[in-house]
């Protein structure tokens, strides 16, 4: 029973893993692909970890796996923060149908 | 034109996917079988999004896409170390999981820090 | 001293986890690397260890704060998941600015990544100084810094708050 419901939480990994990447083919902008990989990947794997260690139960492997998954959570944000302001400050643009681009306002202010 | 393209492409997505799922169907009636058969089909799907993530590093218009896909890819791969974990049962594949996450990490940061044009140590 | 303390505990059940089934020559060798660890850099990660000692704060941290990231974070994937699917791209994206009231750097950094992971918001920069948030956002449904900051800040911050204030 407990094996099934692991794999319950790995399909449903695979298809939020199919999904977000497929978002980064799909989507037409830095922020958007950025948006889209990073949640979709990020619940993916943490999701297949999870089943994993399901599978498995307490043993050395499954700790493994449940520190995986706290790590994943913590960093991944933290890199797509840094990619998404080292973009802007590149001089990467948004997309042409975009709203509005508070900060680029407020960084010509500045200078 | 546009919803024309739309439908071959989920056409193609959806025909690849259960193409690869669906000789794998007979764990769910024989639950004692080792679960080699569906996870190592599950492999093939994690493959797949490895492509969609080198077509974005093929074809990204600026380095930012190429940044964002090779730190996708980081990701990924950790999910596949989980799976063969679990498929072989052997537990050091999770050991080169972590590894992969914590140096990934590092390298998009250090990616980041060279697209934003400043030195490392500031 | 006491931060030190605390750095040691957290280095040691880190230690125990990778190396768990933990039996008595593990906890030895465990021992003396968490010692060496936080003597050499005891004083960098953890600035004001007297917040670490109410208990308060863990009980807001697991049965307010962890829920609801939870949910949010579910709600998100299948968010995104509807748009990337749609055959015509519901997408209007737009950078918007948002006011926080937070002032300590794990709040912020707890609360930037909160962002990230709830429903069409990225955050991008942080003002430190007059206390705004820039934020990425898929589906731009107010240009007005509080209307904004009530949509997208306002449910994490007033948990955050009495976790890391």
């Amino acid at each position: 029973m407990r094996d099934i419901i692991g794999l319950a939480f790995m399909t449903i990994g695979f298809t939020f893993d199919v999904i977000g990447c497929l978002g980064l083919v799909r989507l037409p902008d830095v922020y958007n692909r950025l948006q889209a990989a990073t949640k979709c990947v990020t619940l993916g794997t943490c999701s297949i970890l999870f089943g994993a260690f399901l599978i498995v139960g307490f043993t050395a492997a499954g700790m493994k796996s449940l520190m995986c998954m706290v790590f994943v959570v913590l960093t991944s944000p933290v890199a797509a923060h840094a990619i998404a302001r080292g973009a802007h400050k590149a001089g990467v643009k948004l997309w042409k149908d975009s709203v509005i681009d508070a900060y680029a306002e407020d960084k010509e202010g500045k200078t | 034109m546009k919803l024309f393209r739309w439908f071959l492409g989920a056409f193609i997505l959806v025909g690849v996917v259960s193409f690869i799922l669906i000789k794998s169907l007979p764990f769910l009636f024989y639950p004692n079988l080792p679960f080699l058969g569906f996870l190592g089909r599950a492999l093939y799907i994690i493959i797949l999004c490895c492509i969609f993530c080198l077509y974005r590093i093929w074809k990204g218009p600026t380095s930012a896409d190429r940044i964002v896909a090779i730190d996708i890819l980081g990701i990924l791969i950790v999910g596949f170390c989980a799976i063969l974990t679990i498929s072989t049962r052997r537990s050091w594949y999770i050991d080169i999981g972590i590894a992969w996450a914590l140096q990934s990490f590092i390298s998009t940061l250090a990616l980041s820090k060279y697209l934003e044009g400043r030195s490392f140590d500031e | 001293m006491r931060s030190k303390i605390v750095l040691f505990l957290v280095a040691f059940i880190c230690w125990c986890l990778l190396n768990w089934i933990p039996d008595w020559q593990h906890l030895l060798v465990g021992i003396f690397v968490a010692g060496f660890v936080a003597y050499l850099t005891g004083d960098l990660f953890i600035r004001s260890p007297d917040r670490l000692s109410h208990p308060h704060r863990y009980w807001y941290f697991v049965f307010h704060y962890l829920p609801l990231f939870i949910w949010e974070c579910i709600k998100a994937n299948i968010d995104v998941a509807f748009r990337v699917l749609h055959p015509r791209l519901p997408i209007r994206p737009g950078i918007v600015k948002v006011k926080i009231k937070l002032k300590t750097d794990t709040g912020i950094t707890f609360l930037a990544n909160s962002i990230t992971l709830t429903p069409g918001t990225l955050s991008v920069d942080v003002d430190r100084e007059k206390g705004f948030l820039y934020v990425h956002w898929i589906d731009v449904k107010s240009k007005d810094v509080e209307e904004a900051t009530k949509i997208v800040v306002a449910r994490f911050e007033r948990v955050l708050e009495k976790i890391f204030e």
